[in-house]
């Protein structure tokens, strides 16, 4: 079931998908087709998170979202969290915390704790640890039982507060 | 892997040595989605592999019809038993595990055919259609059955038996106390899936890019497989996402290297979630009966055990494993007397092996619910109890041999013990049992606390030869390490620049690839083993090269090499009258590869006696819960916990190891149990087996990270990796008996075990 190519916005830059195949997730296809493996690949059934992008600034599992339905949409992954080419807030505050182990999980927390942070109301005041908690409950970590992410998250709060990110 | 490099002279401070939190130098990477991992791979002309795997968990093979399979298109190799050139077997200590089945299948999962197509769909397509006929055979899933029943295997049922005798076995306690405990199946469930890339080489070999504990033990194994040399097959560690046990033996590696010798083209695997709950081994499940002998005082006098662990189809690491939990099986406590009789069985249950904590998680649930019921046996406070039964330096552990290292029981007991409490009563139902499911009534939430010992050995043990290997190369004032052992996520590769930087006195130091053509084994990346044995080999080849580079300057400026020494990235002699920076001294290179080993062990004698192991560890948790009776629900709400860690290479790292190993503690505790039924696993996805959330985990206090630096350790330091794991369970467990005042023999405690207590 081939049909004609179509095009994927991702990181900002226009992607041609040939050879398209409707049935493909948009996991399957920023990681084989266009070259982008930092979402990753650990249930791909929406259960561990470590799939996570952003879809017109929304978090979704990759995994679950057909790529050909984010046609026409923003699709933020881990490689343009940090357009600049310096670190995000987010990921300099995870080397600092030591919230990174093997690091399979990291793309989609980031990608997850992004979104959150994005998302807080304007009023200057950190998450509290439930808020983080839930928010992040949909991410799988199994190297660092949380601590070191949720002192990362803290971190990146602060961070984002400062800068009015 | 990359080389990866830190340089911190740009900051103008000293790049961080032992003791600091040195930052990962592979964090950048990871975090900015670049880090290559194995299921990443790519290679021109890469085609995919797939496996089929059998339905049954017995059944004898009638045939392989692989011709549909052929005939799909995009299809370029479909292998059976018949196409494995070497042995037909491999296995990590036993080598008794088929590449693919031939005639029988032994568990549900067993591989039986490969594909290699052009595409994953084409593969899938082409396991569908190979056709086998099974005639299938009533299985054994009773361990309690395996002994006498009818092989399942020419190598028999019983794969290891260790009758442990030691004191006097006349010897009766005062007060007796007996339990009967069970501890479920449990996975690794690491995050990055099995996964690798085999791409075939001019010269008949091939190159295995891999995700692995032990590059060099895999090397062996597949080479034995293939038929060729070992030097001809060449592994590289790729991104590992994650190990816990679970990647010490072979899973797709004789596949893929059988398909890109075949087809002559790269190929890739990755295995989906559901593959990984069949294509790996796990915790042994456990059968356990203690009974406990204490005098009126409550001094332990003798302890009998019957420790039954189910190792499934093949033998894996069963045999060290049943090994641990009988060495173990008494907990970090004097006793005078022993009986233990530790049995592992062959059955048709998904092969079981190695994970985290390795034999010691089990026994620790059941002598730590043994020392409860003595406490209340006796009347006496649990801590007491403990306290005064503990292992002290000097002491004899039940296989006769004496602790001759550190073993601060009392210490890691007492420190954990009096940490206060920061928990709070839930202030919300989002607090309760129950989460955000709101279903907990607070009028029946009922809070325990309760504490957990648990030990452990560190390396491998019973004779072994344990070793590492480590080349420095120092040029131009840069040190280059190359060493084999395998970075799974644990922080090695930061401890070996530090390691480095602390010998040397550089602030550069290049990790070079894993790899076994560029150096020797490095042993497992297990057994809490690798800070020790590679961390040595790493500070025995720095502290040659340092020898070495000293006599060539001492011999090339006349000087008495006793007169010079090396401050800082300098060499200077004593007497101040001769200097040097590393940079201009070492233009020239200077290089020393080393085999580092620990302390030689004995083998166990037939009454399980012996000095068998090197070193141990300790570790003990207070764990507090809430549980609502009525629905069986269980919130953990604080650990805390203590360790002997002997010394503090890198706190952060530390905390990350210490958290970590609690949350599959807990899990084990409370929701981790691979359901098996009739020889199947019901609950292969990440839906319906399930690990510890954020909203699952409890803050982890750590109380206090006793350093007592352990004699004959590279800085006096001791694996943490393990401890965490080992004695979390067994308090969060206790701390459900506490709240609930039920047995709760059963591990994890499942809802029904609290809810349909009694009805």
């Amino acid at each position: 079931m081939s049909t004609g190519p179509y095009v994927l916005r991702v990181n900002g830059h226009d992607h041609e998908v040939p050879d398209a195949h409707l049935g493909e997730s948009l996991l399957w296809v920023l990681r084989e087709r266009l070259g982008l493996p930092g979402s990753k690949n650990a249930c791909e059934e929406g259960e561990c998170g470590s799939c996570s992008v952003q879809v017109d600034g929304d978090l979704v599992c990759s995994c679950l979202v057909l790529a050909a339905a984010a046609v026409g949409r923003e699709v933020t992954t881990i490689e343009g969290l940090a357009p600049d080419g310096e670190l995000a807030d987010v990921q300099r505050a995870f080397i600092e915390a030591g919230a990174v182990q093997c690091g399979f999980c990291t793309p989609g927390l980031l990608m997850a704790i992004d979104t959150l942070l994005d998302d807080l109301p304007d009023d200057g005041a950190e998450p509290d640890d439930l808020t983080v908690r839930e928010a992040i409950s949909g991410n799988l970590c199994r190297c660092t039982g949380y601590g070191r992410i949720l002192a990362a998250v803290s971190i990146a709060a602060g961070i984002r507060r400062e800068h009015g990110a | 892997m990359t080389d990866v490099r830190i340089d911190d002279t740009r900051t103008g401070e000293r790049a961080p040595r032992i003791g600091d939190s040195a930052p990962r130098p592979d964090g950048i990477p990871k975090v900015d989605g670049s880090f290559t991992f194995s299921s990443d791979l790519w290679h021109d002309r890469m085609i995919w592999g797939g496996t089929l795997r059998s339905p049954h968990p017995s059944a004898r093979i009638r045939s392989i019809d692989i011709g549909p399979a052929i005939a799909v298109t995009g299809v370029h190799a479909v292998l059976t038993a018949a196409d494995v050139p070497g042995n037909p077997n491999f296995g990590l200590e036993h080598v008794d595990q088929p590449v693919l089945a031939s005639d029988v299948v032994r568990y549900e999962g067993e591989p039986v055919a490969i594909v290699a197509a052009d595409h994953p769909e084409a593969v899938r397509l082409a396991l569908e259609a190979i056709v086998v006929d099974y005639e299938v055979t009533p299985p054994l899933v009773d361990p309690a059955l395996a002994e006498s029943s009818d092989p399942i295997h020419p190598d028999g049922n019983l794969i290891r038996r260790i009758h442990l005798r030691h004191g006097d076995q006349d010897v009766v306690g005062d007060v007796i106390v007996e339990g009967t405990y069970e501890v479920g199946m449990q996975d690794q469930a690491f995050l990055g899936p099995e996964s690798g890339l085999a791409v075939p080489a001019e010269d008949g070999g091939v190159e295995l890019y891999i995700a692995t504990q032990w590059l060099h033990a895999d090397r062996d194994q597949v080479a034995a497989c293939l038929g060729l040399a070992p030097e001809l097959v060449r592994l590289t560690l790729s991104g590992v996402g994650g190990a816990f046990g679970a990647r010490e033996d072979l899973s797709l590696h004789a596949h893929l290297c059988l398909l890109a010798l075949r087809t002559r083209r790269p190929v890739k695997m990755v295995y989906s979630r559901e593959e990984s709950f069949h294509g790996h081994v796990h915790r042994h499940p456990a059968r356990m009966w203690y009974r406990h002998h204490a005098d009126r005082a409550g001094n332990l006098v003798r302890v009998e055990a019957r420790l039954l662990l189910d190792g499934g189809a093949y033998a894996s690491s069963s045999g060290a494993v049943i090994a641990n939990a009988t060495c173990f099986a008494g907990g970090p406590y004097r006793i005078p007397s022993a009986d233990i009789d530790g049995v592992v069985v062959r059955t048709n249950n998904p092969p079981c092996g190695a994970m985290r904590g390795f034999g010691a998680v089990q026994t620790c649930i059941g002598h730590e619910a043994q020392m409860d019921r003595l406490a209340a046996a006796l009347g006496m406070d649990p801590v007491e109890l403990r306290l005064r039964n503990v292992l002290a330096p000097g002491d004899r552990l039940l296989t006769g041999q004496v602790i001759t290292g550190t073993a601060p029981v009392a210490e890691v007991l007492r420190t954990c013990t009096d940490h206060p409490s920061a928990a709070t009563l839930p202030d919300d139902t989002m607090s309760l049992p129950g989460g955000a499911g709101r279903t907990a009534d607070p009028e029946h939430v009922h809070r325990g606390e309760a504490v957990a010992l648990g030990f452990k050995n560190l390396m491998f043990s019973e004779g072994f030869d344990d070793f590492s290997s480590a080349i420095c190369r120092l040029e131009a004032g840069v040190a280059t390490i190359t060493c084999a052992c395998a970075e799974v996520g644990q922080g090695f590769v930061t401890l070996a620049q530090q390691i480095t930087r602390e010998v040397l006195g550089v602030d550069e130091v290049v990790l070079a690839p894993a790899a076994t053509a560029t150096v020797g084994s490095a042993g497992s990346t297990s057994a809490s083993r690798q800070t020790w044995m590679s961390g040595g080999a790493v500070q025995a080849a720095c502290e040659e090269v340092r020898v070495r580079l000293i006599a060539r300057v001492a011999d090339e400026n006349g000087i008495d090499p006793d007169e010079l020494v090396m401050v800082d990235g300098r060499v200077v002699s004593l007497a101040g009258d001769f200097e040097a920076d590393l940079a201009s001294v070492t233009a020239e290179a200077v290089e020393a590869e080393v085999e580092f080993r620990h302390a030689p062990t004995s083998p166990l004698d037939e009454n399980g006696q012996g000095d068998a192991h090197v070193s141990f560890a300790f570790s003990a948790h207070r764990a507090i819960v809430d549980v609502d009776r009525d629905l069986g629900l269980v919130k953990v709400v604080e650990l805390t916990t203590s360790q002997d860690v002997g010394r503090l290479l890198n706190p952060l790292q530390a905390i990350g190891q210490i958290e970590g190993g609690a949350a599959q503690g807990v899990g084990l505790a409370v929701m981790e149990e691979v359901q098996v039924l009739d020889g199947r696993i019901r609950n292969a996805s990440f839906t319906d087996y399930l690990v510890p959330t954020a909203l699952d985990m409890p803050p982890v206090e750590i109380a206090a990270l006793i350093e007592q630096p352990e004699p004959g350790a590279p800085f006096g330091a001791k694996g943490i990796g393990e401890p965490p794991s080992i004695s979390s369970t067994a308090a969060v467990v206790a701390a459900i008996r506490a709240a609930t005042d039920l047995d709760l023999t059963h591990v994890p405690v499942r809802p029904t075990d609290i809810a349909l207590a009694g009805a």
